[in-house]
């Protein structure tokens, strides 16, 4: 076999053709797998109540029943505002102390450093049921119970997995780069933020988008550190409709189904730089 | 440099250009003031949110805290009870383990199949990507309804599909026997979408010289991935077995969600049996013991899995 055969997808010979049959084969079963219970969710949420229930089931409902959508996004409205704005502090900071951290281990040198990284590092590996009663009490003496603080101010200050990936990211780019803005007369600081920050966009990209969605789909620390109804989030706010508001299957269906669309979209546009942010961190095979 | 923390974990070089660290014309200047305030702040918050925290768990796992009254001194009372007289301790470590060990070993070798699939050159691929990825980034309460409907022993999906085949289905997530099973079922289709990207970037910066090479020396398609593929992946798969087995050995918002625990702790795990000590029962004290043991267990199995690194994993720079 020539080498040639290989690399031309375009005009392959026929013999390949049954091999790609069968990829696309497997490929969509298993997105019939993986999308199945997604469809059913969102089948249910357009169907009139009495057909949620119907047996044997059916999978297109009779008539779209979209007002079962404005009913549900009705009541969890002040939730999504307040998954939101804990979303947007969560990103917002949590990108800035961990590309700070990430840079400074990246290439400045400082003393104590490779001790500070090592003790970074291992918090990775301790359960955060270990600290979490502590933690509970040390909230509490600072009167941050039943507020948003706890939500995110300790994970923006603690972004491990962040830090060590934008240091990858960091330490991937040309030493020249900097340099040369230091010969220019930038700051320390100047060449962070102008030079080298916008190299690693990719790998910023990554931590964002897997930053949003643990701060989206966070159940267990609204679940301790909140009581009050109209600060919770959308996770919260949909086992609360279970009992109280929606006794209806279609209800809770569309209230699901609103719950899971932002982080969808949101990985739908940045799948790209996600794996390649990845790629960039040198956690290569 | 810190590279000694993490020898293996170095990054790709720049195609062409020079080594990247090429420190010889800037002499290394220290910057401590400089450096530490751009680790400062995250170095603070670990210590101030976390190890501090953890030390004081240790000293309240040996009283008998409940948060409101003066702590009376047990030594190791709480670990000896937790060990000799609680009734849940052990059936919800079983059901860890048993969940932990079935959902890191398929969802690692589910996600290694799925990385090979999207891998491959079809149009819309795209798409099949986001698809499979879409549970993982769907929150545990909607995933929750939707399986608590499927799983349902009358108009569940699952059941009235069985029953048209003449087959009577069990009450999965209520009977004993199939709650456990029913429950990993969901966990391992939320959690292929991360093992599977890691391994897709994994397979994405493989140097296709060296599996055309192995196709030059006329190795099947099934060799080259075992002999060229797999090997350079152990890294990857090295990292998933690691975060994998922390994250899945900690699972609550699914038992959460679908069973609390039942039907008569069935599915009760250890981090729910922790969680009701605290904040059930407001027992801190006997919580934080349970926590410890929970970071002691996690911790030896994390230092076994270095330790046999060496038998399976391959570097080659």
């Amino acid at each position: 076999m020539t080498t040639e055969t290989l690399r031309v997808p375009l005009n392959r010979p026929p013999k390949h053709l049954p091999r790609r049959i069968v990829v696309l084969a497997v490929l969509l079963f298993f997105a019939v797998v993986f999308a199945m219970p997604m469809l059913w969710m969102v089948s249910a949420s357009l169907k009139p109540e009495n057909e949620v229930l119907q047996s044997p089931p059916t999978f297109l409902p009779s008539t779209f029943q979209w007002a079962n959508y404005s009913q549900a996004g009705h009541g969890l409205f002040p939730f999504f505002v307040n998954s939101v704005k804990l979303a947007a502090l969560n990103v917002g900071f949590l990108l800035l102390f961990a590309s700070l951290a990430g840079y400074g281990f990246a290439r400045l040198n400082f003393a104590f450093k490779n001790l500070a990284f090592a003790l970074l590092l291992s918090t990775a590996m301790i359960p955060s049921m270990v600290y979490l009663v502590p933690q509970y009490m040390l909230f509490r003496e600072m009167g941050w119970i039943d507020t948003h603080y706890p939500l995110w101010v300790p994970n923006v200050l603690t972004p491990v997995f962040g830090t060590f990936l934008l240091r990858q990211a960091f330490r991937g780019i040309p030493i020249e780069l900097e340099e040369a803005a230091k010969l220019d007369g930038a700051s320390t600081f100047g060449t962070f933020w102008r030079i080298m920050l916008p190299q690693v966009k990719p790998a910023l990209a990554a931590v964002g988008a897997l930053t949003f969605m643990g701060s989206w789909n966070d159940l267990f620390g609204p679940l301790i550190f909140l009581n009050s109804t109209r600060l919770q989030t959308m996770p919260i706010a949909l086992a609360l409709f279970k009992g109280e508001y929606f006794t209806q299957t279609n209800l809770m269906m569309a209230a699901a189904t609103l719950t899971i669309l932002p982080p969808l979209l949101l990985f739908l546009l940045a799948q790209k730089y996600f794996v390649q942010g990845i790629t960039m961190s040198g956690l290569k095979g | 440099m810190a590279n000694a923390v993490l020898p293996t974990l170095t990054p790709p070089a720049v195609d062409g250009g020079p080594p990247v660290r090429k420190r010889s014309k800037v002499k290394p200047k220290r910057q401590n003031l400089a450096g530490w305030l751009f680790v400062g702040p995250v170095i603070a918050g670990v210590l101030f949110f976390q190890l501090a925290p953890v030390a004081a768990s240790l000293v309240v796992s040996l009283t008998n805290w409940s948060g409101l009254n003066r702590p009376t001194f047990l030594g190791l009372g709480n670990y000896r009870e937790l060990f000799t007289a609680d009734d849940t301790f052990y059936p919800s470590l079983r059901n860890t383990v048993i969940f932990t060990v079935v959902v890191v070993v398929l969802t690692i070798f589910i996600g290694l199949g799925l990385a090979v699939l999207c891998n491959q050159k079809v149009k819309g691929i795209g798409i099949f990507r986001t698809l499979y990825y879409s549970p993982a980034v769907t929150n545990v309460v909607a995933i929750g309804f939707v399986w608590f409907w499927l799983y349902d022993p009358n108009n569940g999906l699952f059941n009235s599909t069985l029953r048209t085949i003449g087959i009577h289905g069990p009450a999965w997530l209520s009977d004993t026997k199939t709650a456990l099973i029913a429950v990993i079922v969901v966990a391992i289709w939320q959690g292929v979408g991360y093992p599977m990207v890691i391994l897709l970037a994994g397979l994405q910066s493989i140097d296709t010289s060296l599996i055309e090479a192995a196709t030059v020396d006329g190795a099947s398609a099934w060799r080259r991935f075992w002999a060229v593929v797999f090997p350079l992946l152990t890294p990857s798969l090295f990292f998933l077995t690691i975060t994998q087995f922390i994250t899945s050995f900690q699972v609550f918002g699914i038992i959460y969600v679908m069973t609390s625990g039942g039907p008569n702790n069935a599915t009760s795990v250890f981090i729910f049996h922790i969680y009701e000590a605290a904040f059930g029962h407001g027992r801190l004290g006997y919580a934080s013991a349970m926590g410890w043991v929970l970071f002691v267990i996690v911790g030896v199995v994390t230092a076994v899995q270095w330790k046999m690194e060496k038998r399976w994993v391959h570097y080659d720079n």
